[in-house]
């Protein structure tokens, strides 16, 4: 019998939705599965999902960051792909699950084949996807920043700028020190509250100086951080996850900051 | 040892936040430091397979030190040197003062040495009546301030010109009043000139060293400033204090991690001086001491050989992890509390004084991994830094509320079922608490955050019930 070479099947992914998102930006997920049915994606959303356990191994609680990994890579095996709308959960996932046990035992070995299939939402578009633009939406200046599991456990810089520049009518202004931590890190920003603070501030001058009216970024962690800052200071300057962006959906109020119209 | 006051980082950092001086002299350096590297590192294609070459070269010297500080004890006995093994900062002391005691010495001169500030030497050497001089100029700096070094590089770069002006003018009386300091020039002639007298006075000349090598015997130190030549030259006596891990097998060898030292150090190809030092003056030197004396400190790192922490011994102190660090560049150098600040700080004050007396400082830090990016060793310093929270928690150093606090996270993360239920309720709680606003302006059990931010309001439902409800 002959199998239709047509309609190869689509990849079957799984959502890692984040706490985060799935606690404050229900919207980001939305748009997450949207970009990865646009790209040709079955997508499915484990309901049974918590957390990826960075706040345990980031606290040196090692026994139960391995505990909440062997439970997502049980729960996350019937997929083809684990993808979050974050640098630093799928960071978490790909490159810190493996170390989490043993070199040469099963668990090791299942935590490299797990690793291997997660991705950053917006890297897994381009890289993986073969994506080369979306159907998203912007007329307004932007600045992205990268966020620092992205950009520096996973290497994304360059994706997200080539499918946003795609987008009729966007601008990117690159902010100085693009690179450079936001002050979230987590726990850090509620263990030294005034240093984190000194951080986002310096981070919030560098996004001003650029003139746009919408800071972008991949991390709800650090979009939080920064809205936060935004908000308290009492800036229009608008903030979303880049995923919004992407997909189109600009319909919810963002994370801080006045939507134009 | 120097008192630490590791522990009241907290404080520290307040008191440097609220630093209008520190904070100016901190933006001024910061973008020196990141653009110097950069550049040079640009100018140089091979610098990233230099970084593997480098961390190579080290990863074989620390597998085999015993055998390489055997040699290097051996070649420097051959040239009419002296080694001295110190197992801890008192000893370390103890020897030196012997030594200078030996020499009648009454003014030491002294090169900039991390390891002098770990042992508090100068204050063990004023004790016994003998006056150190600091001949770098930063340390000279800070000498005059009673102060230590807020940078392993770059001592004074928590000051200004300002304060270098005041503290000149305070020190140097016999100088004539009137005499214009406004241009750095002025003052590092100044400094020169005040030191010219002290290296003539000085019967011992005390340096560090950034490389010993085991094939030579030669101690060797980079320097911009010329005075470490002088102050290993002039003198009756050479002392050099190292620490084990300076150790490298071949003059080859250090000629490849020069190539990547300076780069990331300062930014420049090569420092002004690189100086090799082979034993005490022979017959027909021109110059040189007739006493060459080695100190090899230990004090706590043969420790670490074998452990999550050896890494950190390839460490060549270059300062690149603080030049590029957030943390380090909002607080400074002495608001970590010990002699080394910074990431690498976090990582190696834990193991030299111990976790209980440095728990804050591997915590300080938000993994954003600039540090490990441009750390010329590739010395994975995140990791190590959560190591050291491992051992922390293990040992249940961390505050009581944060213990909790996790534990509490860990009892629903790890229980799904219940994970949802909760996270739904705290979704409605904080619905609540929003009260139809975009954002909260205070969380209870949030303070540290809403002190500084807002806390924006969560969406309608959780993700998981919409993503329910539009898939039925």
């Amino acid at each position: 019998m002959r199998q239709d070479a047509a309609a190869p099947p689509k990849p079957k992914v799984a959502l890692f939705v984040t706490c985060l998102v799935d606690l404050f930006r229900p919207s980001v997920g939305f748009a997450a599965a949207r970009l990865l049915e646009h790209a040709g994606c079955s997508v499915e959303v484990p309901s049974y999902q918590t957390c990826c356990g960075q706040p345990a191994y980031n606290s040196g609680d090692r026994q139960t960051a391995a505990a909440i990994a062997s439970q997502v890579i049980e729960l996350f095996a019937p997929y083809d792909y684990v993808v979050a709308p974050s640098g630093s959960c799928a960071g978490m996932l790909r490159s810190h699950y493996p170390v989490l046990f043993a070199d040469g035992t099963p668990e090791r070995a299942a935590a490299d084949g797990f690793a291997s299939k997660c991705h950053e939402l917006v890297s897994f578009l381009v890289r993986v996807m073969k994506l080369e633009s979306t159907s998203g939406y912007c007329d307004q200046p932007v600045t992205y920043h990268d966020s620092c599991s992205g950009l520096r456990e996973l290497g994304i810089k360059d994706e997200p700028r080539r499918l946003l520049r795609q987008i009729p009518g966007l601008v990117l202004n690159e902010m100085q020190e693009s690179q450079v931590c936001c002050g979230f890190g987590g726990t850090f920003c509620v263990k030294y509250p005034a240093i984190s603070n000194s951080m986002v501030e310096q981070k919030i001058a560098n996004v001003e100086k650029t003139g746009a009216s919408l800071l972008l970024a991949g991390d709800l962690g650090c979009l939080m951080n920064m809205a936060g800052k935004l908000s308290r200071k009492g800036s229009k300057i608008e903030v979303r996850h880049v995923a919004e962006v992407l997909s189109g959906d600009l319909s919810h109020a963002p994370i801080a900051g006045e939507p134009r119209s | 040892m120097m008192d630490p006051r590791a522990n009241a980082f907290k404080e520290n950092a307040a008191k440097a936040l609220a630093n209008e001086t520190l904070q100016s002299a901190l933006s001024i350096a910061k973008p020196r430091f990141v653009d110097k590297r950069h550049k040079a590192k640009e100018r140089l294609p091979e610098f990233d397979s230099l970084r593997d070459v480098a961390r190579d070269i080290k990863n074989h010297t620390l597998a085999h030190l015993d055998l390489y500080l055997e040699a290097y004890e051996a070649k420097v006995k051959a040239q009419g040197g002296h080694v001295h093994w110190a197992a801890t900062a008192e000893e370390g002391r103890r020897i030196i003062l012997d030594l200078c005691r030996r020499f009648g010495a009454r003014t030491v001169t002294k090169g900039k040495s991390m390891i002098s500030e770990e042992i508090d030497l100068n204050e063990a050497l004023e004790r016994a009546g003998i006056a150190p001089v600091e001949t770098d100029l930063g340390e000279y700096i800070v000498q005059l301030r009673g102060e230590r070094p807020s940078h392993i590089i770059a001592p004074a770069v928590h000051l200004t010109k300002t304060e270098i002006e005041s503290d000149f003018r305070r020190v140097h009386a016999h100088l004539p009043k009137a005499r214009n300091l406004s241009e750095i020039t002025a003052i590092v002639g100044e400094a020169r000139e005040v030191l010219r007298e002290k290296y003539a006075q000085a019967d011992v000349g005390i340096t560090g060293a950034n490389y010993l090598v085991a094939e030579t015997g030669t101690s060797i130190i980079v320097t911009n400033e010329g005075n470490g030549d002088l102050t290993q030259i002039l003198p009756r006596a050479h002392i050099v204090l190292a620490s084990i891990e300076k150790l490298v097998p071949t003059l080859e060898d250090v000629s490849t991690i020069l190539r990547v030292l300076a780069r990331s150090a300062t930014g420049q190809e090569f420092s002004a001086y690189t100086t090799l030092s082979t034993g005490p003056r022979r017959k027909d030197d021109p110059d040189g001491p007739s006493e060459y004396h080695v100190v090899m400190l230990d004090n706590g790192r043969s420790r670490m050989l074998g452990t999550e922490f050896q890494d950190m011994l390839r460490c060549i102190r270059c300062g690149a992890c603080m030049n590029h660090c957030p943390v380090y560049l909002s607080v400074g150098g002495h608001a970590y509390g010990w002699v080394y600040p910074g990431p690498m700080g976090a990582v190696l004050t834990p193991s030299l004084i111990g976790i209980e007396q440095s728990a804050l400082l591997p915590n300080a830090s938000t993994f954003c991994g600039r540090c490990e990016e441009v750390c010329p060793m590739r010395i994975p310093l995140p990791k190590m830094m959560r190591h050291w929270r491992e051992r922390e928690f293990s040992r249940h150093l961390a505050p009581a509320t944060q213990r909790y606090g996790l534990k509490l996270w860990a009892f629903f993360a790890t229980r799904p079922l219940l994970y949802r239920w909760a996270s739904t309720i705290a979704h409605r709680a904080l619905r609540l608490m929003a009260a139809g606003q975009g954002r909260m302006a205070f969380l209870p059990l949030a303070g540290a955050w809403t002190k500084h931010r807002d806390f924006p309001a969560p969406e309608r439902k959780t993700f998981q019930e919409m993503w329910k409800e539009k898939r039925k």
